[in-house]
C-alpha cells in the first residue's frame, strides 16, 4: 500500500520544484545557523574547559558544526537539483543522483535530531565532569609554580568573580583543601606547625577562603579568614555572615549557565529539524513524481508522488534484503543452494526496487518504455 | 569661471544620479550609525554616573543623537530627490527647494565637523569630572547604610574588578581614607583606639585595601591588610611585589576607556562628514547639470555641472554683498535677485 500518495499535474510539479528551490536556499541559511550555534557552544565550553575533567561534552558542538556544514552542502546541491526538476529534460541529468541525495538528506536530518536531543541529554555528564574538574582545580589552586597548573588559580578566581559562586558545592569546600602554597607559609612559626599537625595528611587547612569568594553585595568589608567563627569579628551577626561570601557553589552556577545555553540551542535545532523534515518530504515527493513521469513517458501528464511505495514494513524488509544481497553479490549465481527467485517474483522485485532505482536495474526498465 | 566644471550628456547624468542615490543610502546608514553611537555613549556615561558624582556632561551624546537623526532625514530626502531627478516630470517639483536644501546641507556638514572636533576636546572636562567623582566615591565607600550612597561600595568594587584598577591614582589612595565603617569597629579594642588617635581627623586609617583591588593573576593569595609591613607576611617585599594588587589607578583606567571610545566616535564622525560632503557635492552636480540643459525640451541634450558658478572668491564677495544689502534693507529687491543668480 502506497504511503502518502499525492497526484501532481505538470503545473503542480513545476510549482513544487520552485518552492523546494526556495526552501533549499533557506535551508542553506539554517545550516549556517546550525554551524554558528555549534561554534558558539564550542567557544563557551572552551572558555572554562580547565574546570571540566573530561572533554566529552565537546561532542555536542562538534556534532552541530559537522551537521551544519553538511546541511549547507546538501541543501546547496538540493537547490540546484530542485531548480532543474522543473524541466523534465534537465531532470534526466540528476536521475541517478536523486536517490542517494534523498537518502543523504534523510540521514543528515536524523543527525540534526540527534544533535538536538544530545543538547538536552548531556546534563548528567556535564555535572559529573564539573564536579571532578572543580575538585581538582581547587586542589591545584596553590600550584602556581607548577607548569601546566600555573593558571588554575587565575581561572578559578575569575570563575568565582564572574559567576558569583564559591567552591564546588559551597564555600566550605575551601576548608578541606590547602589553597595556600607552602612557599608562603612560615614553617618556623608555631601556629603554622600546629595546623599542619592537626590533620593526617599534614595540610595547612584553615577556615578561610580566597578573595574571589567575596560578595560585592556585602555591606561590610569582606571577611575571608575565620569565616565560620562569628566571635572573631566585631558585630558579625548572622545576616552579615549570609551576605559576606557568595553562597552558591560553582558547580551549580556553571551547570545552570551551560544548561541554559544548551536548552536554547536545542530548541532552535529542533525547529531547524522540523523545517528540514518538511524539505525532505517535499524533495521525496518531487523525486517520486518526476520518476513516475519518466516511467509514463509523457512529460505533460499527471503523475503520482509518494513517500513510500509500499507500506513501512515491506519497505524495511526489501531494504534489508538489498543489504543482505549486497554482501552476496560476489558469490556465483549458479550455486544451486542459493534461493533463485521464480520469474513471477522476478517481475515483482524490480518494481519494488524501482523507486530506490539507483542501486539496482531501475534505469533499463524506464528506458524500455 | 565656474568651479570644477564638468560636461554631461544624458548617459553621464543618469550615471551621476544613480551613483549619488546609492551614496545617499550609505549616508542614511551612516546617520543611523551616528545616532546609535550617541546612544551607546550616553548609556555608558549613565552606567557610571555614580562615579562621576552624577555631574557628567551629556552634551556630546545628545549632540550625536540629534545629528544622527537629522542626517537620516536629510539623506533620505536627498536620496528621494536623486531618484526623482532621472524623471524630468518628477524633478520639477523638487527644483525650487533644492538650493535652500543644499545650503542647509553645507551648514549641517559644518556642524558635523564641529561635532567630530568636540569628541576629541571633551576628554578634558571628563578627566576633571572623573577625578572628583572617584575621590568622593572612595570617601563614601563605607556608607552602605546611608540612603543614596548605599550602592557606592558595590559600584566601586565592580568597577575596580572590571577595569583592573585600584584607588584614584594608585592603591595607596585607600590608605588615606577610612573605608571601614564605624559599625564594624570595636571601639573598646586598644588597636582601634590607637589608630583613631594617630591622625587629626580621628579616622580609622590603615594600610589595607578592599578585596576588589586584588589581582587574580598573583601567584600567592591576596595580601590586603598590612601591605607596607614586610614582616607581617612570610617572604613578602612590598617594594618588589608587582602582582598582588592592581597597580593602575582607576582614574587613568576610566579615562583611557572613555578616551578610546571618544576617539573612535570622533574618527567615525569625521569619516561620515567626508561622505556627507561627497553627497552634497554630488547633489549640487545633479542640480546644476539638470538646470543647464542646452535644449530644455530635449532630455538628451548636453549640459554642464559645477560646484560653484563663480570662483570661490567671487562667490564669497557676492554673498557678503548680498548680506550687506539685506542688512541695509532698502535695496532688498536688487540685492536679492543678484544673490539668487550668484548662488545658483
Amino acid at each position: 500500500m502506497v504511503v502518502g500518495k499525492v497526484t501532481f499535474t505538470k503545473l503542480e510539479r513545476e510549482k513544487l520544484a520552485e518552492v523546494l528551490w526556495l526552501l533549499n536556499w533557506i535551508s542553506v541559511m539554517t545550516g549556517a545557523t546550525l554551524f554558528g550555534l555549534g561554534l558558539f557552544l564550542k567557544i563557551e565550553i572552551l572558555k572554562w574547559q580547565e574546570v571540566m575533567s573530561d572533554q566529552g561534552i565537546l561532542y555536542v558542538p562538534h556534532m552541530l558544526i559537522t551537521t551544519g556544514l553538511a546541511a549547507c552542502c546538501i541543501n546547496f546541491l538540493g537547490g540546484k537539483i530542485c531548480l532543474d526538476c522543473a524541466d523534465t529534460n534537465k531532470f534526466l541529468r540528476w536521475k541517478l543522483v536523486m536517490m542517494p541525495y534523498v537518502i543523504c538528506t534523510f540521514f543528515f536530518t536524523s543527525c540534526v535530531l540527534v544533535g538536538a536531543l544530545m543538547c538536552y541529554s548531556i546534563r548528567g555528564q556535564l555535572e559529573e565532569s564539573l564536579f571532578l574538574g572543580l575538585r581538582s582545580a581547587m586542589r591545584f589552586y596553590k600550584d602556581t609554580d607548577t607548569p601546566g597548573r600555573c593558571y588554575l588559580k587565575r581561572t578559578l578566581d575569575l570563575l568565582q568573580i564572574q559567576f558569583h559562586c564559591c567552591g564546588n558545592a559551597g564555600y566550605r569546600d575551601w576548608f578541606h583543601v590547602q589553597w595556600i602554597s607552602n612557599r608562603y607559609l612560615d614553617m618556623t612559626s608555631s601556629a603554622v606547625v600546629d595546623r599542619l599537625r592537626s590533620n593526617v595528611e599534614g595540610k595547612y587547612l584553615a577556615d578561610g577562603v580566597p578573595f574571589s569568594c567575596c560578595s560585592t553585595f556585602s555591606p561590610r568589608p569582606c571577611i575571608q579568614q575565620q569565616v565560620s567563627n562569628r566571635s572573631a569579628h566585631f558585630n558579625f551577626d548572622r545576616q552579615s555572615q549570609q551576605l559576606n561570601l557568595w553562597r552558591r557553589g560553582c558547580r551549580q552556577a556553571l551547570l545552570e549557565h551551560y544548561t541554559g545555553i544548551m536548552q536554547s540551542i536545542g530548541l532552535t535545532v529542533l525547529l531547524i529539524w522540523l523545517f528540514e523534515l518538511l524539505v525532505l518530504t517535499g524533495v521525496r515527493y518531487l523525486q517520486t513524481a518526476m520518476e513516475n513521469v519518466l516511467r509514463l513517458g509523457d512529460p505533460d501528464s499527471e503523475s503520482d508522488g509518494w513517500i513510500l511505495e509500499n507500506s513501512l514494513a515491506e519497505t524495511a524488509r526489501s531494504n534489508f534484503n538489498i543489504i543482505k544481497n549486497l554482501g552476496k553479490c560476489y558469490q556465483t549465481d549458479n550455486d544451486p543452494n542459493i534461493n533463485v527467485p521464480t520469474p513471477a517474483v522476478e517481475q515483482e522485485v524490480p518494481s519494488q526496487l524501482r523507486p530506490e532505482g539507483s542501486l539496482t536495474s531501475g534505469t533499463p526498465q524506464v528506458q524500455n518504455l | 569661471m565656474a568651479l570644477m566644471l564638468v560636461k554631461f550628456d544624458l548617459k553621464k547624468r543618469v550615471k551621476l544620479a544613480q551613483t549619488v542615490w546609492f551614496m545617499y543610502w550609505f549616508a542614511v546608514m551612516a546617520g543611523v550609525l551616528v545616532f546609535s553611537m550617541g546612544l551607546f555613549f550616553k548609556i555608558e556615561l549613565r552606567k557610571r554616573s555614580e562615579l562621576m558624582d552624577n555631574n557628567e556632561s551629556h552634551i556630546l551624546p545628545n549632540l550625536l543623537i540629534f545629528m544622527g537623526l537629522i542626517a537620516c532625514g536629510i539623506n533620505a530626502f536627498g536620496g528621494k530627490v536623486c531618484y526623482d531627478s532621472l524623471d524630468p516630470t518628477k524633478f520639477v517639483k523638487w527644483k525650487p527647494m533644492l538650493k535652500t536644501f543644499l545650503v542647509f546641507c553645507v551648514v549641517f556638514n559644518a556642524l558635523l565637523i564641529v561635532t567630530a572636533l568636540m569628541c576629541f576636546v571633551m576628554k578634558i572636562p571628563l578627566q576633571f569630572t572623573l577625578s572628583e567623582g572617584l575621590k568622593n566615591g572612595m570617601r563614601y565607600y563605607k556608607d552602605t547604610d546611608t540612603p543614596g550612597r548605599c550602592y557606592m561600595k558595590r559600584t566601586l568594587d565592580l568597577m575596580q574588578m572590571e577595569f583592573r584598577c585600584c584607588g584614584n591614582d594608585h592603591y595607596r589612595d585607600w590608605f588615606e581614607i577610612q573605608w571601614v565603617s564605624n559599625r564594624y569597629l570595636d571601639f573598646s579594642a586598644k588597636e582601634v583606639k590607637d589608630r583613631l588617635g594617630s591622625n587629626v581627623d580621628g579616622q580609622y586609617l590603615m594600610d589595607g585595601v578592599p578585596f576588589s583591588c586584588c589581582n587574580p593573576s598573583s601567584p600567592r593569595p591576596c595580601i590586603q591588610m598590612q601591605m607596607t609591613n614586610n614582616s607581617a607576611h612570610y617572604s613578602y617585599d612590598h617594594y618588589t611585589e608587582e602582582l598582588n594588587v592592581w597597580k593602575r589607578g582607576c582614574r587613568e583606567a576610566l579615562l583611557s576607556y572613555y578616551g578610546g571610545m571618544m576617539n573612535t566616535i570622533g574618527a567615525l564622525v569625521f569619516l561620515i562628514t567626508l561622505l556627507e560632503v561627497a553627497v552634497t557635492v554630488g547633489l549640487q552636480y545633479v542640480d546644476t547639470s539638470l538646470s543647464t540643459l542646452a535644449n530644455p525640451e530635449d532630455p538628451e541634450s548636453e549640459s554642464e555641472g559645477w560646484i560653484l558658478e563663480k570662483t570661490v572668491k567671487e562667490t564669497f564677495t557676492d554673498i557678503m554683498a548680498k548680506m550687506k544689502a539685506t542688512g541695509k534693507g532698502g535695496k532688498v529687491e536688487e540685492g536679492g535677485e543678484e544673490g539668487v543668480a550668484t548662488v545658483s
